[in-house]
């Protein structure tokens, strides 16, 4: 079967693309408490996300990191740029690009026409995962009973990314902010869990 | 619970693992020269010693890479495989 995609059907489809946790907004802002003991959750959806393997000290690498205007951190689990244009550090050839909604195209694109025949790969996971973002005063704290990495800022500071467990769910864990704020990437079928989790560990804070 | 030292994330929790048994079984080079009690053994009879023991564990919920860590049979004390370890069983 051959499936035709035009830019016209492809924008009707991202106006009937409805989030993991797209039903619960109002009950995950209504959930959040501001001021000094503060915390908030959210609902990031449908960032832009694309996997990339390749060599890191191969050319192709640099040509990449060329295209992409992205440095890809050698050092594990780091991430260079900002919550807007950012390379996540997965694994020693492996690095999640991540940008707002709509770039995924355009970075496989660029990404795979400066890898050329270079061993690597180039795929867009957008659909893999959405993210929860975590913020306020006591969002570390917050974490801290779900999460058994330390995140201290000795340990665990913004620009850095981990893959780990929160509850028993795997997330992309990375710190996007000092106030803090974290960004969950999880998998859709858990993003219901991880909010009823978060959730929970939020009452005490926000005293609901 | 362990707490197991990812070569590249550093210490996490064993939940975040799996195990892959012992370290260094190759591959026969010749497997169609092997009877079927070498290949027998090949396939699954591994050493069970009290004290340390090379193994392969891979970071499952973490950067998905398999590695060689040295353990401790008897204390469950880890630590890294030095390079010159490494030795062929078949």
């Amino acid at each position: 079967m051959t499936v035709v995609s035009t830019n016209e059907s492809s924008t009707e489809v991202a106006g009937l693309r409805r989030s993991p946790l797209a039903g619960r907004r109002d009950e995950l802002a209504a959930a959040g408490v501001e001021g000094l003991r503060g915390v908030r959750l959210g609902e990031e959806p449908f960032l832009s996300q694309v996997n990339l393997r390749v060599l890191p000290a191969s050319p192709a690498a640099a040509g990449v990191e060329q295209a992409l205007g992205t440095i890809l951190p050698r050092e594990p689990n780091r991430v260079t740029g900002d919550e807007h244009d950012a390379a996540l550090w997965l694994g020693p050839d492996e690095w999640l690009v991540v940008a707002p909604d709509g770039r995924a195209d355009g970075i496989v694109e660029a990404a795979r026409t400066a890898m050329a025949d270079s061993p690597g790969s180039v795929v867009d996971v957008s659909a893999n995962r959405t993210t929860l973002r975590l913020a306020g005063p006591t969002s570390r704290e917050v974490l801290e009973k779900v999460c058994s990495l330390d995140l201290h800022p000795r340990a665990f500071r913004s620009g850095q990314c981990a893959q780990t467990l929160v509850g028993r769910a795997q997330v992309v864990l990375w710190q996007v902010g000092t106030e803090p704020a974290y960004r969950l990437m999880v998998r859709g079928s858990f993003a219901d869990y991880l909010a009823d989790l978060l959730l929970d560990a939020m009452a005490e804070f926000t005293h609901r | 619970m362990l707490q197991i030292r990812c070569p590249w994330c550093g210490d996490r929790e064993e939940t975040e693992f799996r195990y892959g048994g012992q370290a260094h079984v190759d591959y026969p080079r010749d497997p169609a020269a092997l009877d079927d009690r070498a290949w027998g053994e090949y396939l699954f009879v591994r050493d069970n010693p009290k004290g340390e023991f090379a193994e392969r564990w891979v970071h499952t919920a973490g950067c998905r890479r398999w590695f060689t860590t040295v353990r401790d049979t008897a204390t469950n004390q880890m630590r890294a495989e030095l390079p010159s370890a490494r030795k062929p069983v078949m």
